[in-house]
């Protein structure tokens, strides 16, 4: 097995060749796909109105998974009537009682993980090991997190009353999709509104599976109502005039229009929109953490993240052994079939993601900033990138101030924390930031400091059912998660 | 020699605004007329253009950071004190409310109102992080906590009934958390917004920390909505202001809240409270590792 | 003489090396935790674990007809299994020449634990004594405990002085240096202990994570504190140490995950038994039940495997 190493580095470098090279590691569980997914619209399956379709592809291998339903806006407008029949039964319901539905459905969503993370994976492109470890349980944890809290609404906010708002319209972006759908839905039915949500239509199949599971955990017709389709079908979910309160998460782009499209009606708003999140490295960090730190914060679901780390900015001092520490690590990083157990990249999502990616990566090189890519074997078919990092990265560089949305970092230095500050705030985002130090007073200055709502000290990139999350500035309003979270699904009287 | 007046001509005031801790008058030297309740000349006030609202928020912004480091303890003291400086003087701000139509009893009610509302939101500025904030349970060794912060420079825009207590309402929960505010008084009424200046000057509020405009809504309205630097819009309007606002607000995901409370309700303690301090922060959370 | 300040030492130390963040280094080893590791690459695994083992019984009830049975064992771990032999048997100082003689030419080495393993609690001169006696005896090599009262008191100097004499007993017998790391506490305690062992050492030579005689031993979280040292030693000085998790290594699944630690943060170099050891007991019978289940496709009872430990 032992053959020599081309891309051994010479004289003292590490070797990371095939010595032990692990063998396909698939993972087997039957995903159980439907050939056609209809709408979810009063607690059946309907035909769209619209009589439109289109398929959702494996981004791994251009294969094509299933058929899905186009919602035009009179199938929207069918999804609204449903949710707002439904919504006096729903809100009058003891909290209790709705408790115990949330309940149901984590717990049906835990029996049947293997199977969810096989099919986010397979529609999204996502590696299993983070579909199976985290997207899906992370999940359910949102919603057993938010069932406690349906009969405990009164302590909420503090010397008011809540009541739910009504029917909430939301739309939900294609990186993390069952993770999202259950961000929305789960705070949402606990204080007691109905939903018609629309998934991106690029992964809209674990959505559809999940309506399923409403239907096992015998949820009210009507209460949950999931249409699909593209920008069209999400622009008549966010604009309906049933709609109470819209949430969205996806690009600033997208979220700005929404809120011009309803800007001359009184609808409650969440906005989780983009990000490119500053991940400050002191001198005095752990550093190899902080490596790992760097390659959970950028790498991490392919980088389509909106809170990615994707400006590293490094203490001058020890910016050469970061940088040659990093480009070690990324040397093992595993990129391929999102279905092998191993993989650590998995496919981007879309051709149209990749072809932004790789727009982005040219500007970068154009404007004269230095490209480092794994040397790693990409598969023949579907869309994949490699792990890539830009040193000499300016702040006026494209690469420094555009969401890429994918696996590129861009790796800029400071020599103070003040301009350690400055430079990441120096954005019209401000989702989330990182900070690596060994210091735990340097960390709350900076987390008081950085103008970002999620800030990490020496992590990145971690969830909790129980921490909101959300942004400043131009990364959106609103939180998700955590009593605030759930208290944006309210009325307060 | 000329012939003995018959009794002492007043010395009128020169209706200024309030920016950066001085009193100017607008950039375009434009006023426009006030009458009183009688019909006559009551003071030329000056009608503040867009240079001038930006001239606002730049005050604002360059007291903010101070403003926002301030202790709470300490931001409460001076709302408390500003407190004193709008009691002391309330039968002035009484006189000018009565001046331009306003019932006496109505007026005194709503000074009384406004100077305990100053004193109720002297009092959440140590407080409201406890009930907006929290400590949350993650599943990992991290410590995770959610603090508010303020959100910068906040714009108000005051209703015209009532001028003055809906001014205060809606100036004091967003600088108790550390805001800096840019705010249109009202058109109709704007003087007692100017008294309220001359007061904000006295007491210990840092310059730049409220900036009072005085002007038309058609004309600041949209520079209010599109400023890129005002992060947070606090506005009494009607349809049309509303929806002009949430389109400004748009291009740079501002956040948008109307006051939703009319005339006399402002009157009510549910004119007041938490949720609207909750309104104008910003909800950090920050992950902070336990370990060895 | 004691140092004038013990925390100015340990301060001085942790600037030099960098410190360690306890939950980053326990997230990054959960991940090697989730590699799956399958068919071929298994089977080349469990054997280069094999290879790696330092079959060790330290117990007072050894006997020179125990050390015969492991070394018998050590040689030819499984009959009707083709396998490489352990590294290494490890037994106490007196048991040294019947190992000797029971492993005779199989090219199985013969390591001892010296100086007052486990405490070292005794003198210099009586340490240094046991690891002449040792390897008069025949010790292909040494492993001996650090002096963690002078490390914790930072007398960095006593530790480094004691390690260098030790290494002038050893001649040409190979040292491994055991840092005692339950008792060092912290992961930065771990990281700089390992720097100081390093700079004395020779290339070849080894750190090693525990005497197994304490309630915490070998994990993946201070087995990779102690790579990522060696690692960044190495870049710094060209001198590749070898490592020796040692102590509560049971089972063939933990094996491959530490390997795969090396694979990942070491790299192919590291991958051999010059480089890398299993101190163990029972891991052995579990490689050659996992082996074995691979070569039949049945899972296998323990006591089918000589000198197991369980018996039901």
């Amino acid at each position: 097995m032992a053959t020599p190493n081309k891309n051994a580095a010479p004289g003292r470098g590490l070797i990371f060749g095939d010595l032990w090279e692990f063998d396909p590691a698939p993972e087997t569980a039957d995903p159980r796909l439907k050939a056609r997914y209809d709408l979810f619209i009063g607690g059946a399956f309907v035909r769209p109105r619209s009589g439109r379709t289109f398929d959702t592809i494996n981004p791994a291998t251009e294969g094509k998974l299933a058929e899905i339903s186009l919602a035009g806006a009179a199938d929207v407008d069918l999804a609204y009537r449903a949710a707002a029949r439904a919504f006096p039964s729903w809100s009058a319901l003891h909290g209790r009682e709705r408790g115990k539905y949330l309940f149901r459905i984590a717990r049906l969503l835990q029996d049947r993980a293997r199977e969810f993370a096989v099919a986010e994976t397979l529609d999204g492109g996502k590696p299993i090991k983070e579909s199976r470890d985290f997207d899906v349980p992370m999940a359910a944890a949102h919603f057993f997190y938010h069932a406690g809290w349906a009969d405990k609404l009164e302590y909420v906010a503090p010397g008011r009353r809540v009541a739910p708002l009504g029917v909430v319209g939301q739309v939900i972006p294609w990186n993390f999709p069952l993770l999202m759908l259950a961000w929305k839905l789960a705070p949402a039915l606990a204080m007691g509104n109905c939903v018609v949500l629309k998934p991106a239509e690029t992964t809209s199949i674990t959505a559809m599976k999940l309506c399923e599971i409403l239907q096992d955990a015998e949820l009210p017709p009507g209460v949950v109502n999931i249409v699909t389709g593209a920008g069209e079908t999400g622009a008549a979910v966010m604009g309906h005039p049933l709609a109470a309160k819209v949430a969205f998460t996806g690009s600033t782009e997208v979220g700005k229009a929404i809120m011009r499209q309803i800007a001359g009606t009184d609808k409650k708003m969440t906005m989780e929109l983009g990000g490119k999140a500053a991940n400050i490295i002191f001198d005095d960090a752990p550093i190899d953490q902080a490596v790992e730190g760097i390659v959970n914060a950028i790498f991490f679901n392919q980088g389509h993240v909106c809170c990615a780390g994707s400006r590293l900015l490094v203490q001058e001092s020890v910016a050469d052994r970061v940088v040659a520490k990093l480009k070690s690590r990324i040397r093992v990083l595993r990129v391929g079939d999102p279905l092998d157990k191993n993989t650590d990249l998995g496919a981007i999502n879309s051709r149209e993601q990749l072809a932004t990616i790789r727009r982005l990566v040219a500007s970068g090189v154009r404007e004269g900033a230095a490209l480092y890519q794994s040397p790693c074997v990409l598969p023949q078919k579907g869309f994949f990138f490699p792990p890539s990092l830009f040193t000499g990265v300016t702040q006026s560089h494209r690469i420094a101030r555009e969401e890429i949305f994918g696996p590129v970092l861009s790796i800029l230095t400071f020599r103070t924390v003040d301009e350690a500050v400055e430079k990441a705030n120096n954005t019209a985002y401000g989702l989330s930031a990182g900070v690596w130090t060994d210091k735990g007073s340097r960390i709350l200055k900076m987390s008081t400091e950085l103008k970002a709502g999620v800030v990490w000290a020496n992590t990145f990139n971690r969830f909790d059912p129980s921490s909101p999350f959300g942004g400043y500035k131009e990364s959106g309003f609103g939180r998700e998660g955590g009593r605030q979270g759930l208290l944006d699904y309210a009325s307060t009287t | 020699m000329s012939a003995q007046p018959k009794s002492r001509i007043p010395v009128t005031k020169t209706p200024k605004v309030y920016i950066g801790g001085a009193f100017v008058r607008s950039e375009s030297a434009r006023t426009f007329k006030v009458t009183d309740r009688s019909g006559a000349f009551f003071a030329n006030i000056p009608q503040c253009t867009r240079k001038d609202l930006r001239n606002a928020v730049e005050a604002a912004a360059k007291a903010g950071p101070g403003w926002a480091r301030r202790t709470p303890y300490n931001r409460a003291q001076i709302l408390y004190r500003l407190a004193e400086m709008i009691e002391a003087r309330s039968g002035e701000l009484v006189a000018s409310l009565v001046q331009f139509g306003a019932r006496r009893a109505d007026a005194e009610k709503g000074v009384a109102v406004g100077v305990d509302r100053m004193i109720h939101y002297a009092g959440w500025a140590d407080k409201y992080a406890q009930l907006l904030g929290s400590v949350n349970p993650v599943s990992s060794a991290h410590f995770n906590f959610t603090v508010p912060e303020p959100m910068g420079v906040v714009g108000v825009v005051a209703p015209d009934s009532p001028p003055l207590l809906g001014l205060i309402s809606m100036i004091a929960p967003v600088i108790a958390s550390g805001n800096t505010v840019v705010a249109l008084a009202s058109e109709t009424v704007p003087y007692p917004a100017v008294l309220l200046g001359e007061m904000l000057a006295t007491s210990d509020l840092p310059g730049g920390v409220v900036n009072l405009l005085t002007g038309f809504r058609k004309e600041l309205v949209p520079t209010f909505a599109t400023h890129a630097q005002i992060r947070a819009i606090y506005a009494s309007a009607g349809p049309d202001d509303r929806k002009a606002l949430r389109l400004g607000a748009a291009a740079s995901v501002k956040r948008v809240r109307f006051s939703g409370t009319e005339g006399a309700a402002w009157l009510n303690d549910a004119a007041q409270g938490l949720e609207r301090i909750g309104d104008f922060v910003e909800l950090k959370t920050t992950w902070h590792p336990i370990g060895a | 003489m004691p140092p004038r300040s013990s925390h100015a030492a340990h301060a001085r130390l942790l600037d030099e090396v960098g410190s360690v963040d306890q939950v980053g280094i326990e997230e990054r080893v959960a991940k090697f935790t989730t590699r799956s590791v399958k068919k071929e690459a298994k089977i080349w695994g469990l054997k280069t674990a094999l290879s790696m083992t330092d079959l060790t019984t330290l117990e007072g009830k050894d006997t020179p007809g125990k050390i015969e049975s492991l070394c018998r064992k050590a040689i030819h771990p499984h009959e009707g299994l083709v396998t490489p032999t352990v590294a290494a048997v490890c037994v106490y100082p007196s048991m040294v020449r019947h190992a000797k003689a029971g492993v005779g030419a199989s090219g199985v080495k013969v390591a001892s634990v010296a100086t007052a393993f486990p405490s070292g609690q005794t003198h210099l001169k009586t340490r240094l004594a046991e690891v002449r006696g040792a390897v008069a005896d025949g010790a292909d090599e040494i492993d001996m405990v650090i002096n963690r009262g002078a490390f914790l008191a930072g007398d960095f100097a006593q530790m480094e002085d004691e390690i260098s004499e030790v290494l002038e007993a050893c001649g040409a017998a190979t040292l491994k240096v055991i840092l005692e790391v339950s008792e060092l506490e912290t992961f930065d305690n771990i990281r700089k202990a390992s720097f100081i062992a390093m700079g004395v050492l020779r290339p070849g030579d080894f750190i090693k994570t525990s005497t197994g005689k304490t309630t915490l031993n070998a994990t993946l979280a201070n087995n990779q504190v102690m790579i990522e040292a060696i690692r960044d030693f190495y870049l710094d000085t060209g001198i590749a140490i070898g490592m020796k998790p040692a102590g509560g290594i049971k089972t063939a699944k933990q094996s491959l995950h530490f390997l795969i630690a090396v694979k990942e943060t070491l790299g192919d170099a590291w991958l051999n038994k010059k480089r890398y050891r299993f101190g163990a007991s029972s891991l052995l019978n579990d490689l050659l039940r996992q082996l074995e289940k691979e070569r039949t496709g049945a899972y296998q009872a323990p006591y089918s495997f000589s000198d197991a430990s369980e018996s039901y």
